[in-house]
């Protein structure tokens, strides 16, 4: 990997993590309501995930997505917007923190049922698949997922069919509150879904290079129609599952464990060490970074709301324009 | 088949399988899923030999994997396709739930209108013969109460002919449900049938004294009883909804306008059930015309059994809606 692709991969990091900074203040301050999922930890799963794909190819989220959002090249500005419930939000203002769609990059949210976006990734494989274009659909999910019913029937389904499909099973280790191991009998997540015929493999998630590196391997795979391919990505949530959770099910130790791998900070020494990033580069993108959640949160904050009146918009085709 | 002066003779089944067919042959966008749609020939046959005439990519037989079908299909339709997924049974489409209610209905709205969702769903529905709880569930209710769906409960020959064609036109989910007592049953139907509007209710037989509202698989026991009560001197007027999202009320209201007395039958529970919805809206918006109590056939609230006498006794029969009628009329 090139020193300029791994500085990429650091940018999109660092911007991960202060905008999810910035999204606790803003939730604190009454700003942005309703649930509030961060992703501060798992960065490295975001940036490299999203450095594999093409333009062209799919993803399918889950409600911890904004760093997924982030990284596909929504910009800013309207991921806040949607967070503050505005019109320029890159759902409308409609979907929230949970909901972020964006049809122009291919994201399709933003689900905020536990598995439930896996069917439909598996749904949007099989129609590049019926048309013959050549795009792969990243699906991304946690560990909880792989609990429900829905991945096994889709991982089941993809493989039978051999789909251009990548799942991404994005492991923080916790479901909510609940430890793998008191929710898995078998806690080797890549071990099981290689049960179903699929290639599978488990790689570093706090290591955006090694992150990249297997998603693209995952990607050319499934590209070249050799069937779908399953990556567990161990990473770690630093903060709790939501801004309702007090995190009480956690041993500190462990979460300090983790923190002393703190993706973001890992790379930034990789990058020094290598020469690639120095102290006042640092502070330079860092300063950037600052100025672009600035800007972005300003100009969300200026954006209108949607009039009460079209409230009904949205529902069918019918009511597309309010009537 | 029978062809006589542009008229034949087919059976529900035959009247389905020939949108289907017309629908994979017009558009290669078009495909059909399910479990045992292809190879098996479908449940109650009505796919049968689309597998030898269209293929496997495009007749597609799955796993008994509800959810992740349902789901493929939703994704299939924002992929750029024209997926039908067909569901064994509405009993099975529960294990869909999650797909249809938090997937397909949902997606345009949260994305802000920037997906459309434009999949169909057959979905059999009704008891059958002596089945037993389990198989016999009519619940095409629940979905109509969800906004973003589109439900339709075709009741003639030509509604089951031509309503999926006009379900692959709409850019939403459109769920077909297809009475599983009617496939077997012959009608008319004419020789250049095609597409039908999926929107508002049909008056099916005219009539001054009652109006009897129907759908789906009621309809038929409702045209039973308007005979019955013919032969008494009984005027009744027979609406068949067709569609239970969007429900026109419209026709409904014009009808009680004119005979001012109603009854509505549904083939399900009544409490919460379609049936409801038009007594509400009726009373909403027309109780000054009503002359009598609304009368209201359904299903008694059980689970429905297995013998023979108590399924029939749990079920809604022409019988009863004649008798409701002779009660509304006085």
């Amino acid at each position: 990997m090139t020193g300029a692709e791994r500085r990429a991969l650091f940018t999109t990091m660092l911007r991960v993590r202060r905008f999810e900074e910035r999204c606790v203040e803003l939730y604190s301050a009454g700003t942005i309501h309703g649930f509030l999922h961060l992703c501060i930890g798992e960065e490295a799963v975001a940036a490299g995930v999203l450095a594999a794909l093409g333009p062209e190819d799919g993803v399918v989220s889950t409600y911890r997505e904004h760093g997924h959002a982030l990284a596909r090249g929504i910009p800013m500005e309207s991921l806040f917007a949607e967070m503050f419930g505005r019109t320029t939000g890159c759902s409308g203002g409609r979907g929230g923190s949970m909901h972020l769609f964006d049809a122009s990059r291919r994201f399709y949210g933003g689900n905020a049922i536990v598995a439930g976006g896996i069917p439909v990734a598996v749904g949007l494989a099989l129609a590049d698949r019926l048309r013959g274009r050549d795009r792969v659909t990243a699906c991304l999910f946690g560990d909880g997922a792989f609990a429900e019913g829905e991945f096994h029937e889709s991982i089941n389904l993809a493989a039978l069919w051999r789909l251009p499909l990548v799942f991404l099973c994005e492991n923080n280790r916790y479901a909510m509150g609940t430890a793998l191991a008191r929710s898995h009998a078998e806690t080797d997540l890549a071990l099981r879904a290689g049960s179903y015929g699929v290639r599978s493999w488990a790689a570093d998630g706090m290591d955006a290079v090694a992150v990249q590196e297997a998603t693209e391997l995952a990607a050319d795979t499934a590209r070249a129609g050799a069937g779908p391919c399953f990556l567990e990505l161990r990473t770690y949530r630093f903060r709790a599952h939501s801004m309702y959770d007090a995190d009480r099910y956690r041993d500190r130790t462990e979460l300090e464990a983790w923190r002393a791998r703190d993706p973001v900070e890992l790379a930034a020494a990789a990058l020094a060490a290598d020469g690639l990033l120095d102290d006042a580069g640092r502070k330079e993108l860092e300063e950037a970074v600052g100025r672009e959640i600035d800007d972005a949160v300003r100009a969300a904050g200026a954006a209108p709301l949607e009039p009460v009146e079209d409230l009904t918009r949205f529902v069918t085709t019918a009511t597309e324009d309010g009537s | 088949m029978t062809a006589t002066a542009g008229i034949r003779t087919v059976t529900f089944r035959e009247a389905f399988r020939e949108g289907l067919r017309e629908a994979l042959a017009t558009d290669e966008r078009v495909f059909l899923m399910g479990e045992d749609v292809g190879r098996y020939g479908g449940c109650f046959a009505v796919s049968q030999g689309l597998l030898e005439e269209f293929g496997e990519e495009r007749v597609r037989d799955t796993p008994l994997s509800e959810s992740a079908f349902v789901g493929a299909g939703i994704g299939a339709a924002l992929g750029g396709t024209r997926p039908i997924v067909e569901i064994m049974t509405v009993n099975f489409a529960l294990l869909a739930l999650d797909q249809i209610v938090n997937n397909a209905a949902t997606l345009r709205h949260m994305s802000g209108g920037q997906f459309s969702v434009p999949l169909v769903l057959r979905i059999p529905t009704g008891p059958g013969r002596q089945l037993g709880a389990q198989h016999s569930h009519t619940l095409e209710g629940w979905f109509a109460h969800v906004p973003g769906l589109r439900v339709v409960a075709p009741a003639t020959h030509a509604d089951a002919r031509g309503m999926l064609a006009a379900a692959l036109v709409d850019p939403d989910p459109v769920l077909i449900f297809e009475q599983i007592g009617l496939y077997g049953v012959r009608g008319e139907l004419s020789v250049d049938a095609g597409p039908v509007d999926l929107d508002g209710a049909a008056v099916r037989q005219r009539g001054t004294d009652v109006s009897v509202v129907a759908y789906g698989g009621t309809l038929a026991p409702a045209l039973d009883a308007a005979a019955e009560l013919a032969a008494e001197g009984v005027s009744a007027e027979v609406v068949d909804l067709r569609a239970l999202r969007p429900l026109d009320s419209s026709t409904v209201l014009e009808s009680v306008s004119r005979t001012h007395r109603l009854v509505v039958v549904d083939n399900a529970w009544r409490s919460g059930g379609p049936g409801a919805e038009v007594v509400a809206r009726v009373a909403e918006l027309a109780l000054d015309q009503l002359d009598a109590p609304v009368e209201r056939v359904g299903a008694v609230e059980v689970p429905v059994p297995y013998p023979r006498h108590l399924e029939e006794a749990a079920l809604p029969s022409a019988s009863q809606v004649a008798a409701a009628a002779r009660r509304a009329v006085g």
